[in-house]
């Protein structure tokens, strides 16, 4: 076997294709639909549309990496949005003063990522400690917290926020918008703390082979418990931004973004049984789901049709993706001897 | 296997779900005595055929080591396009053939998954995440997105077709519609593949060990095939009786019943890591759940606390196995 | 039993195995006559795994030819070389842990009998005669998984016969097995060559079994270097053949009197694995343990180092107490483990060789919650070249390493943290012959620098050429404890089986 040259490795890496599909998307679009893909507006509104899902892919990212799965974001995400927005609700008011809103809102939002901690905390003990597939254990915590923000409401939206909420989700700073910055600040974070510290090397080697982290005396509970209560921190600032942007917190909103996040993770190179994965893959799967549906929104497809290319798209890069995949799941199979 | 019970019969699930019924049933007829009545198995019953037969087939796949997600979006797929298409071809088609076009329509779409599953290996849980959203964007997008009500007259007439009726002597109403029969021949259809033929222990035999069952010579692809053109199969006929007995056919519904059924299943002690299920626990654990769907409010609880209920349900049912599974493992380690 | 080359059963001519630039096999003859039985020799790597894959269809040949019964054939799979009858008994027994004993044994038969129902009273018929034909009794209805490792071999063996094999593979066949047992699986042998089924043991210590054998053949990286009839071979002759050295290593200089203890365990106990085990490790001492397949070696080693928790008893280690089933205190105590099984449970296959090394040292080369990339590398490359590991690039994955370099990465995650108690199962598991003695002077250097070793292993000459004590386990308790220099491989084969 001759070994492989850096640019034959660069080009063989999926983020190197992904960075090609992120641009022959946008030129296809641009191409399609120049005056209105490139018109400001849309490239603003896009920038402001994406880091909702984009957080809760980051979320689903983190806990991929070790094998595992969170399927219970999104009901993450809505439950704290719901207990968010019944403090802001019950204790502030539309026509209160802006410090005072200001407060609340703090308030509001530290809560609500120490609820999402939690959650995330009670996903993490399921799986270490007891010991529940990743699936099944989020599949049901993730009705259990929508559960909750169902019985919380009765089902029916929680509204009337003083206006410095809606900030997070529309306003700009420095012309940036404000949900941009959150994300690319958790992107970069969640980055730092794969690659830089031990913590992130660990989740990585998990991933990789879970018997052999056992065997190299890593502290995988506590590692497994942290994941997943970073993962659940994630989809509950996915959550305020969703709020913030609606204006409004329901059981149910994002219904649909479960699939989208399980859809970039994937996409953007995450390995589904762990060890392997880079942030940057993720940015750039978020970039071209954007792309492609703001492009789709423009050419009038419906709705409907988007979610069929989306789920079309997750198989397609499974099947380009598959024999890098089998070959890795079939090293891992491996019986291992008992005596 | 001698004594009164058979070994670990007090820690199966199948044991433990009966005795949550049955325990469920005592504190309802209590709070609300007329809940103990015929009207209410009637209704249980007429409510689980549906459910069941997805559960069945739910089943049969985590009995094989995979999990699919897309049978609801299949059924409901095969129940709408079926309906369309008997209103445009031939409105007066007798209801057999529109049970064999949902049930061909559903094994086409289930053949989808096993083409990816069996033929590419990919894992199942996100080829039947992306199937799901395929098959109902396809659906909705040029199928059909509007309601119909006005559904073919066969449709109709087979939600009426009655094993029995009638009102009892203290006046309780009770229907059996002949759709639970199609719950019955799938029960024992599903027991007699699993349990009579070589393919069924085939199923059980890859759910064991994959290695394995490719060293021994049992051919994986095939048998992975047949399990999701199986389960389209009879998601495709689940579809059509819903559509059937809720005299409607909404594109919008079922999908989104698929964790319910999932909670159905694996309380019913299916494993996900494959090789273990019964349908003796399937059929126990969706009437757990339809219990929890229908009568929650009869014992106290509102309404509203349905999804957290079902959610621990099934946190509890897939717990208790693997912290157990997992505690042997440090004791024989 | 004739020679005539025409009424060989399997004849493999100039058979090659390459896997991703590795040759496994090498242009190899092989030929077996029915009734015949032959003893496949080589040391762990040395192909004989790959040839046996090839017979049974699990694995395809790069180049050239097999013939089954006269018949030439092109793309062998399991179901075509089982309907052939070439039978194989896997190491790892290759059951359904979820079904039963009777389906297990019933399944291949009836699979390849081509019926699409399954009789379950008729599976129950065949399995019960064939448990009947070994003279064992085990319960029908019970579930592999619940059974002990002995049973599920012979459940393996029941299977294999339940077909009409005409040949038996069996690799490793005596690993699990007491004396008694192999004895009387000798005597099922006997009986089936006299059926005219042959019958290859693959294994790497065949002295047990070389007296019902007719021919020898021994491989050594994937080379054929000896073939002949039994009679022209005894172990000591076998073991040359398969390690290509005449020379016995140097046995180990014997420990220092004066030396202090590293570790001790008193009354070490877990239920179902091992029992009252007592014993003192000093430092520069090289301690073996050994028993069968089962005896609760390995229970005994992992519960050591924290990975199974002991019901009782106590482990002191530099006059501190370990507290009992935590491998994280035990790693931190200054005890380290390298595992028997390197693929699943030593190494991280995927990931980078240098990062093999530094996932033992990441909290130590962590500043204010950042790692420190550039000395975590340094250090681990440093290991590396120490160990003399043979890589030419440290960032590539570990699974691009030979077995002994691989075994080498594993050692430098462990030495990087400086153990005072290093326990090392299988060492030299999957090993090429030359590595092989270079891992032996690694421990037996490592001693000589006051490191207290174990070595957990059932390879004999290794136990000999490592070890000044041998503890020998049977059933979970310790019965004899050996010092190294005062037996021969033989007397302590016998004590190990007996």
């Amino acid at each position: 076997m001759s070994n492989p040259s850096n640019s034959s490795k660069l080009a063989n890496s999926p983020e190197f294709r992904l960075a090609i599909i992120a641009i022959a998307v946008f030129a296809l679009m641009s191409f399609l639909a120049p005056e209105r893909f490139l018109s400001p507006q849309n490239l603003t509104s896009m920038a402001f549309q994406f880091p909702e899902f984009a957080i809760l892919a980051l979320a689903v990212t983190i806990t991929m990496m070790t094998g595992g799965i969170d399927l219970s974001v999104v009901g993450i995400a809505n439950f704290t949005a719901v207990i968010a927005a019944t403090i802001l609700t019950q204790f502030s008011s539309p026509d209160m003063g802006v410090a005072a809103a200001l407060l609340w809102l703090g308030f509001a939002v530290l809560i609500s990522l120490a609820i999402g901690g939690f959650c995330g905390y009670v996903n993490g003990v399921l799986v270490a400690h007891l010991g529940l597939p990743p699936i099944l254990a989020t599949l049901g915590s993730g009705l259990v917290f929508t559960g909750f923000a169902v019985a919380m409401t009765g089902g029916s939206a929680v509204m009337g926020f003083p206006s410095v909420v809606a900030w997070i989700g529309n306003e700009r700073l420095l012309g940036i918008p404000v949900p941009l910055i959150i994300f690319a600040v958790l992107a970069i974070g969640l980055h730092i703390l794969l690659t830089r510290t031990a913590f992130g090397l660990k989740v990585t080697m998990y991933g990789a082979n879970p018997l052999a982290a056992l065997f190299a005396a890593i502290d995988i509970n506590r590692m497994l418990l942290k994941v997943y209560i970073i993962s659940g921190m994630f989809s509950s600032v996915a959550g305020l931004v969703i709020m913030s942007r609606a204006n409004s917190a329901k059981a149910d909103y994002g219904s649909s973004y479960l699939l989208l996040a399980v859809l970039i993770a994937v996409l953007g190179g995450i390995n589904p049984y762990g060890g392997y994965g880079r942030v940057v893959g993720v940015v750039l799967a978020v970039l071209s789901m954007q792309f492609l549906s703001s492009g789709l929104n423009m050419l009038q497809v419906s709705n409907f049709a988007r979610e069929l290319i989306w789920g079309a798209l997750l198989i397609f890069v499974m099947v380009i993706n598959t024999t890098n995949w089998s070959a890795l799941k079939s090293s891992k199979s491996g019986l291992a001897k008992s005596s | 296997m001698s004594g009164l019970f058979p070994k670990g019969f007090f820690t199966r699930n199948e044991t433990l779900v009966a005795i949550v019924i049955i325990g469920f049933c005592i504190i309802a007829t209590l709070s609300d005595p007329l809940f103990f009545s015929v009207t209410t198995l009637s209704d249980l019953l007429r409510a689980s055929i549906v459910l069941g037969i997805l559960a069945v087939a739910a089943m049969l796949v985590l009995v094989s080591g995979g999990i699919d997600v897309s049978f609801t979006a299949i059924a409901v797929f095969a129940m709408y396009a079926t309906t369309v298409l008997t209103l445009g071809l031939w409105p007066e088609m007798p209801w057999y053939f529109i049970f064999a076009i949902s049930i061909s329509i559903g094994a086409l779409l289930g053949a989808i998954n096993g083409i990816f599953i069996a033929g590419f290996g990919l894992p199942t849980l996100i080829v039947t995440l992306g199937t799901l959203s395929v098959f109902r964007g396809f659906l909705l997008t040029f199928v059909g997105s509007e309601r119909i009500s006005a559904l073919p007259p066969a449709m109709r007439n087979f939600s009426r077709m009655m094993i029995a009726r009638g009102t009892t002597e203290s006046g309780d109403f009770y229907s059996l519609p002949w759709a639970l029969a199609a719950l019955l021949i799938v029960t024992v259809l599903t027991w007699f593949i699993l349990q009579k033929t070589m393919l069924g222990r085939s199923i059980f035999a890859i759910g064991g060990s994959v290695e394995s069952a490719r060293r021994i010579g049992i051919n994986v692809r095939a048998t992975q095939f047949f399990i999701y053109v199986y389960v389209g199969a009879l998601a495709g006929l689940a579809g059509i009786i819903h559509g059937s007995m809720g005299r409607m056919s909404d594109p919008f519904s079922l999908v989104g019943l698929e964790l319910s059924v999932i909670a159905a299943v694996v309380l019913g002690g299916a494993r996900l890591i494959g090789g273990y299920g019964t349908l003796t626990g399937t059929l126990l654990g969706v009437a757990l759940i339809v219990l929890v769907q229908n009568s929650l409010i009869v014992i106290g609880i509102p309404s509203t606390w349905q999804s957290v209920t079902i959610g621990l349900l099934i946190l509890i049912g897939t717990g208790l196995p693997a912290y157990e599974a997992k505690r042997a493992a440090a004791k024989a380690a | 039993m004739t020679d005539a080359p025409n009424d060989a059963f399997i004849k493999m001519q100039g058979v090659t195995k390459r896997y991703a630039g590795v040759t496994a096999l090498d242009n190899v003859d092989f030929t077996i006559h029915p009734g015949e039985a032959v003893c496949l020799a080589g040391e762990n790597g040395s192909g004989k795994s790959t040839l046996i894959k090839l017979l049974a269809g699990v694995e395809q040949l790069t180049s050239g030819e097999i013939h089954i019964n006269g018949q030439h054939h092109t793309n062998l799979n399991p179901r075509i070389s089982s309907a052939a009858g070439v039978m194989v008994i896997f190491q790892d027994f290759s059951l359904f842990p979820n079904l039963t004993v009777a389906e297990n044994i019933a399944f291949s038969t009836q699979l390849s009998s081509h019926q699409r129902l399954f009789k379950r009273s008729k599976s129950r018929e065949l399995a019960k005669a064939v448990l009947k034909r070994i003279g064992v009794d085990i319960p029908l209805n019970a579930r592999v998984e619940s059974l002990p490792v002995a049973h599920k071999q012979l459940v393996g063996i029941c299977r294999a016969l339940a077909s009409n094999a005409r040949l038996i593979i069996m690799d490793e066949p005596t690993t699990a097995l007491t004396e008694r047992e192999v004895r009387s699986l000798l005597e099922i042998i006997r009986r089936l060559k006299k059926d005219g089924v042959a019958v290859v043991f693959v294994s790497h210590k065949l002295a047990e079994v070389l007296e019902v054998s007719e021919k020898v053949f021994v491989l050594r990286n994937g080379k054929k270097v000896a073939e002949g009839p039994a009679a022209e071979f005894d172990a000591a002759s076998l073991t040359r053949h398969m390690t290509g050295r005449d020379v016995p290593e140097v046995p180990p200089s014997s420990v220092d009197a004066q030396a202090n203890t590293l570790m001790s365990v008193s009354k070490l106990s877990k239920e179902g694995a091992f029992d009252d085990a007592n014993f003192e490790l000093k430092a520069g001492e090289v301690l073996g343990i050994t028993g069968l397949l089962g005896s609760g070696r390995t229970s005994l080693a992992k519960a050591l180092f924290g990975l199974a928790k002991p019901d009782s008893g106590e482990i002191v280690l530099d006059g501190k107490t370990i507290p009992l089933g935590d491998p994280i205190a035990a790693a931190n105590a200054g005890v380290g483990y390298v595992p028997e099984d390197r693929l699943t449970e030593g190494l991280f296959l995927t990931q980078s060789i240098v990062r093999n090394v530094a996932i033992g040292r990441l909290d130590a080369h962590q500043k204010s919650g950042f790692l420190n990339i550039t000395s975590l590398v340094g250090e681990a490359g440093d290991w590396l070249k120490k160990l003399k590991v043979k890589a030419p690039d440290i960032e590539a994955p570990v699974k691009s390493l030979s077995g002994g370099n691989q075994q080498r990465v594993a050692l430098a995650r462990w030495l990087s943290r400086a153990p005072s108690v290093l326990i090392l199962n299988g060492p030299s598991v999957g090993v090429d012959v030359g590595s092989k003695a270079e891992i032996h002077d690694i421990i037996r250097d490592l001693a000589n620098s006051g490191i207290g070793v174990i070595v957990i292993s059932d390879d004999l000459p290794e136990l000999l050429a490592t070890c000044q004590r041998i503890l020998v386990m049977k059933e979970g308790a310790i019965v004899e404890e050996i010092e190294g220099a005062s037996i021969s491989e033989d007397e302590l084969a016998h004590r190990l089986a007996s």
